[in-house]
């Protein structure tokens, strides 16, 4: 039976201040012509400024006002997703799931850190944070509460644990008083922690 | 057994942490810097997602403990780049290229004008296969009773410990993924079928919240057995 490999800690070889570490991981492999700088510039400015939760968002605002697009969306993500330019690394795999009066849907990944990057972006601290990745599988209701969410009684909790490369975005339920509203009205109601499970979208008046 | 990575389910760890870093997307400029670079070095192709996570997983437990999330990144990196012969221990400790890098690797380096549509492509998991699903939607299965990669000891696994040797349900078919136990060690794509389990909290936990709450897995079918 092999065996792992038990080689010393490279990491330890590195400067003790983290951004001291980044730099000199950059320099050396800029310095062989394997890494771009520009390239990362590149990286950070998509994940800072374009890919982010208001992608998620436009997506369940279309839902809430279009049965077809929603159906869609449930039946068959990534065909969605693709349609409308979006997708790629961390997202090649997507299953949405809505939430109805009887089942809060709620997304952790205790092993890692997965999310959907091309409709959330990078996730925040606490996704990747111990406690979390912890406590939301056990205890998720308490974690719920500590986000301020309370759930009506006879709504069951279902947690889905990200273990494979299937990534899960919530479909909140629409919020009462939004009738008549346009996508984009709609959009700014949904909240990125809505489309993790650990928060509801705003109420109308709270986002005016 | 497991890894300290494998906490699902754990006490002790007090309140999720909410604090200034939600307010923007990196909380520190070397945070941005650590993603991106991680990214960039991982479009070399030496190695893969399921490596680069188990090259996270085997940071020293009181490494894992006390690094940030980045920290934890940079730790990795530095393992994978050290592992798969990009930089010597020597080149990590003098922060500076001692050697020039393979021709053919050169050519793999991500260059700015391609990072939009490389982030966009990504890098699909699921496979063509020929092997019959073993189970169907609604099936009752079982999974393995201990929570450890079968093959290599101490290897990579996504079958999390709070998860193994529990009865659930079968509610989803993605069809055939590629086997992190079997690619984190570059054995091969290995592809199996991937369900969805669904476990009520209550065959879990020893003090559920409430028992007709439900957790979901993505869960390989060597992790699996008929109930």
């Amino acid at each position: 039976m092999p065996h792992e490999h038990h080689d010393d800690n490279p990491h330890s070889l590195l400067p003790s201040e983290p951004a001291l570490r980044v730099k000199a991981l950059e320099t050396i492999l800029a310095e062989k012509g394997l890494v771009d700088p520009a390239a990362l510039d590149a990286i950070i400015d998509l994940y800072a400024h374009e890919i982010g939760p208001q992608i998620g968002a436009g997506m369940v605002a279309r839902a809430w006002l279009d049965d077809e697009f929603r159906s869609a969306l449930l039946a068959d993500a990534d065909q969605v997703i693709t349609a409308l330019g979006h997708g790629g690394r961390q997202g090649e795999h997507v299953v949405v799931v809505e939430n109805s009066p009887s089942t809060h849907n709620m997304v952790v990944c205790t092993l890692c850190s997965c999310y959907p990057w091309p409709l959330l972006g990078i996730p925040p601290g606490w996704y990747k944070s111990d406690a979390y990745r912890a406590r939301a599988v056990r205890e998720p209701r308490a974690v719920l509460a500590e986000f301020g969410v309370t759930l009506a009684k006879g709504t069951n909790v279902r947690v889905w644990d990200s273990t494979a490369e299937i990534r899960y975005l919530v479909l909140p339920m629409r919020p009462s008083g939004t009738d008549g509203m346009g996508e984009a009205e709609l959009a700014a109601l949904v909240t990125r922690d809505s489309m993790i499970g650990t928060g509801l979208p705003y109420a109308p008046q709270a986002s005016s | 057994m497991t890894r300290i990575h494998d906490m699902g389910g754990r006490f002790g760890d007090g309140p999720v942490p909410r604090d200034a870093d939600e307010k923007e997307v990196f909380a520190t400029d070397w945070h941005a810097r650590a993603l991106a670079l991680t990214v960039a070095a991982g479009a070399l192709g030496k190695w893969n997602i399921d490596a680069s996570r188990h090259g996270r997983e085997r940071l020293p437990p009181v490494d894992y403990a006390r690094f940030g999330y980045y920290e934890k990144w940079l730790a990795g990196l530095a393992k994978m780049l050290v592992e798969r012969g990009i930089a010597s221990a020597e080149e990590i400790a003098a922060g500076h290229s001692l050697d020039a890098a393979p021709d053919d690797l050169k050519t793999r380096c991500l260059v700015a004008d391609r990072v939009a549509p490389v982030l966009r492509s990504g890098g699909p998991s699921a496979r063509d296969s020929d092997a019959a699903p073993g189970f169907a939607v609604g099936a009752a299965v079982r999974t393995r009773p201990i929570a450890a990669n079968e093959t290599v000891t101490g290897g990579h696994t996504r079958l999390p410990a709070y998860a193994a040797g529990r009865q659930g349900t079968v509610v989803l078919h993605h069809g055939a993924h590629v086997f992190p136990d079997s690619n984190a060690h570059f054995h091969g794509e290995a592809p199996q079928h991937l369900y969805t389990v669904g476990f009520a909290a209550g065959d879990l936990w020893q003090h559920a919240e409430s028992p007709d709450d439900e957790v979901r897995l993505d869960l390989w079918e060597s992790y699996l057995v008929p109930a």
